[in-house]
């Protein structure tokens, strides 16, 4: 106890540092994954049957094979096949290429819900098949992902703690840290717990918010 | 007579010349699974012609004018618009599948007005309607607003051009519907049932808007509607369909006043007992 | 990189370990999901806020944050106050609580989409409230349940690499042992991978079968 009392505001600063991390992995994930969500869902809904399959391999690949197995694999099998990734980029990339799977779903789903309507709307209206999903479908169906986009990204930074295991400094790794400094476990536990849950409070409102914004473009839900 | 040269015949020459059809349906069938929906239909449309097409519900109206509007595809025969196929395109003489940039160019020729409206929800009353002229015929944005407003004047509704779909009633949003099509100054236009959806006290308005327009402008003009007096003062022809034929056609005075067949009679018979006078 | 296959048949049998004990952590962890989500789902439905507010927070916070962080708790910092627990038993609890906040949600929303109108009927039926719940809500409710309940089963199993750092010695704890042991990470790792798309991907195909059922029943 006294060593943490000495010391508290190092402690903290190292937690601060850690959470940092934390952070980056999840901006940076979730970015690859958003554009990869986009990709992908949209390669599913594809009329060309190759594209379609490949988009399907992946996402039941990445989704099929545990997030932490794949970190792992990565992590030690990846340079010994001649791609020496530093642990922070290993982070981000495996991060991010797996919540794209699940992003995916959620992309196609939502592109489903916009009824088929809209869609002979924009073609009675002679809009290309690129004006119709960038005009007409992807506005309206964004804001029914994102909801579920919070979740991902929510997952995401949870998933993200397993960085620490392959020994990036991450918020995870810095309580391990303080814990086999001062002896004392709960605090820096707790600590860590309490960051995490404000990031998510963070991730929540952050994209309500962004929620509200579009919703109020579409100004009240369709009936 | 069902034949149409559209090169120029020496032979008709000599004759009257009888204008060539804006649109040519030719021998249309179409299924959906096992369940056949147009059974060899064939009708001619000449330009600025106003026609009404009429008949039992599932008889295959809705069916034509979205195979017109490219939203639906053909098991069999031709159609033709101003004289180019619309489904297929002619490569060295023979026609082959359209591709969508054939698709692309046959849509400018024509447009839609839905049963349901099919307004933009996330889009406000303007911008639905300059969006198209915009975007598929690089129209100057404010070119396409001063065309947009006068085309909410003609329907009344210069006053909500910033409202968003949500706010607006039923007849609003029809009557922006349809200057949404009317925008892209199409050369032919698809009513489909477009007052059924709404209450009886607020057809009045959509259809003063089409009378209006019909007066107006040399637009041909394709309705499908249950309104059956509106259809006998509108039109110049009118279709009967039942079971994806065309049963009977002619004047709206004959269809409605002397009917041939004995179907059109009963579904003439049946609409007037259901209270829709004509 | 050799693939190689002697020394594949050489560590398969110590990865066998680790996949009975996954196995287990599985299995125990969404026996704990199952029931604990289950009271969670009533507390939170509770009329008294002093129970359905403290439990909707405390879910929300087990949401809101890392399995990994949540089973350090369980393994280092219980012991200090005098609660001793096998690593594998820290692993299912924390497995188990972890998924009961999403359990939850899922009884929820299942109980939620029966309509009004049955609670109404079965009342004019007269039925107790306990026949109601035990003849015409649970009935419907509960199938449709099984496919998203299915769905976390399988996310469950696919955390279990994750007790390898509370030093339960399931298949990635038994893969990284060879692994450190031989200098030879190719192999289990990629072992480790294959292993769990051949649980997960004939589940998923399982379970898309299963959601089409209950949802054109619907
Ligand atoms: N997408 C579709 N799939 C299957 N059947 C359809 C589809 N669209 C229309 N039909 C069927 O085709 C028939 C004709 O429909 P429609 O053209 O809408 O008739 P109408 O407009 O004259 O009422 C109906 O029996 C209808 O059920
Ligand atoms: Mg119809």
């Amino acid at each position: 106890m006294n060593v943490i009392e000495a010391d508290w505001l190092g402690y903290v600063q190292l937690m601060l540092e850690g959470a940092l991390v934390t952070v980056e992995l999840t901006v940076y994930g979730s970015i690859i994954a958003f554009f990869g969500a986009f990709i992908l869902g949209l390669a599913k809904l594809s009329p060309w049957f190759p594209l379609r399959w490949l988009a399907i391999v992946y996402i039941e690949f990445f989704r099929g094979s545990s997030i932490f197995v794949q970190l792992f694999w990565a992590y030690f099998v990846l340079p010994l096949i001649g791609f020496p990734l530093s642990a922070l980029a290993t982070g981000i990339m495996v991060l991010g290429l797996n919540v794209s799977a699940y992003g995916a779903e959620v992309v196609r789903g939502a592109i489903l819900t916009v009824p088929k309507e809209q869609w002979e709307a924009s073609v009675a209206l002679n809009l290309t098949k690129f004006q119709r999903m960038r005009h007409i479908i992807l506005p309206q169906a964004i804001v029914v992902m994102l909801p579920t986009f919070s979740n991902n990204v929510i997952e995401l930074m949870k998933a993200s703690a397993v960085v620490s295991l392959i020994s990036l400094a991450d918020l995870t790794f810095q309580s391990q840290v303080i814990r086999l400094q001062t002896g004392n476990t709960l605090l820096p536990f707790a600590g860590a717990l309490l960051i995490y849950f404000i990031l998510s409070l963070i991730i929540v409102y952050g994209i309500r918010r962004i929620e509200n914004k579009m919703a109020e473009g579409l100004d009240v839900v369709r009936s | 007579m069902k034949e149409h040269d559209h090169t120029g015949d020496s032979m008709n020459a000599a004759r009257p010349k009888a204008p060539s059809p804006i649109i040519e349906v030719k021998d249309i069938s179409k299924s959906f699974g096992s369940h056949q929906v147009l059974k060899d239909l064939s009708f001619d449309v000449q330009p600025g012609e106003k026609l009404a097409l009429i008949g039992p519900s599932g008889s295959g109206k809705t069916t034509i004018l979205r195979i017109l509007m490219t939203l639906e595809t053909i098991d069999g025969g031709v159609i033709r618009i101003d004289g180019e196929p619309l489904w297929h395109m002619e490569k060295e003489g023979q026609l082959v599948p359209a591709n969508e940039a054939h698709l692309h160019r046959m849509r400018t020729k024509v447009g839609m007005v839905f049963q349901l409206f099919n307004l933009f929800p996330h889009k406000t009353v303007l911008d639905n309607i300059t969006m198209a002229p915009i975007l598929t015929k690089g129209i100057s944005r404010s070119d396409a607003k001063a065309r947009a407003m006068e085309l909410l004047d003609m329907v009344g509704l210069a006053d909500k051009a910033t409202a968003k779909p949500a706010q607006l009633s039923g007849g609003q949003k029809q009557r922006v519907a349809i200057a949404r099509a009317l925008a892209l100054q199409p050369k032919i236009m698809l009513f489909d049932e477009v007052t059924s959806a709404l209450d009886p006290e607020i057809v009045e308005e959509v259809l003063g808007v089409m009378r209006k327009l019909a007066a107006e402008t040399d637009m041909t003009m394709l309705l499908v509607t249950h309104e059956m007096g509106f259809a006998h003062d509108f039109a110049d022809r009118v279709l009967f369909f039942d079971a994806g034929r065309i049963i009977e056609q002619g004047p709206p005075d004959q269809i409605f006043r002397a009917p041939q067949e004995e179907r059109t009679q009963l579904f003439l018979r049946k609409i007037l007992a259901a209270g829709r006078a004509i | 990189m050799q693939w190689d296959w002697n020394f594949i048949y050489q560590i398969l049998p110590t990865l066998w370990q680790g996949v009975i004990v996954t196995v287990q952590a599985t299995l125990l962890g969404s026996l704990v999901a199952a029931i604990l989500g289950l009271f969670i789902a009533i507390a939170k439905r509770s009329s008294n806020k002093w129970i359905s507010r403290p439990v909707s927070s405390l879910a929300m916070f087990v949401r809101g944050t890392p399995l990994l962080v949540q089973l350090y708790v369980l393994f280092f910092v219980l012991p200090d106050i005098g609660i001793l627990l096998s690593p594998l038993a820290a692993g299912v609890i924390g497995i188990g609580v972890h998924y009961s906040a999403y359990t939850a949600e899922v009884y929820r929303a299942g109980i939620e989409n029966i309509e009004r109108g049955q609670w109404e009927a079965a009342k004019a039926c007269n039925l107790s409230s306990h026949q109601i719940w035990i003849h015409v809500i649970i009935p419907q409710a509960v199938p449709p349940m099984i496919p998203a309940l299915a769905n976390y089963l399988l996310m469950m199993f696919k955390e279990t690499p994750l007790l390898s750092a509370i030093t339960v010695y399931e298949l990635m704890t038994a893969a990284r042992g060879v692994a450190n042991s031989y200098y030879r990470y190719f192999e289990p790792m990629t072992l480790v991978g294959i292993f769990f798309l051949l649980i997960s991907i004939p589940t998923v195909i399982l379970l898309n079968r299963l959601e089409k059922k209950y949802s054109r029943r619907r």
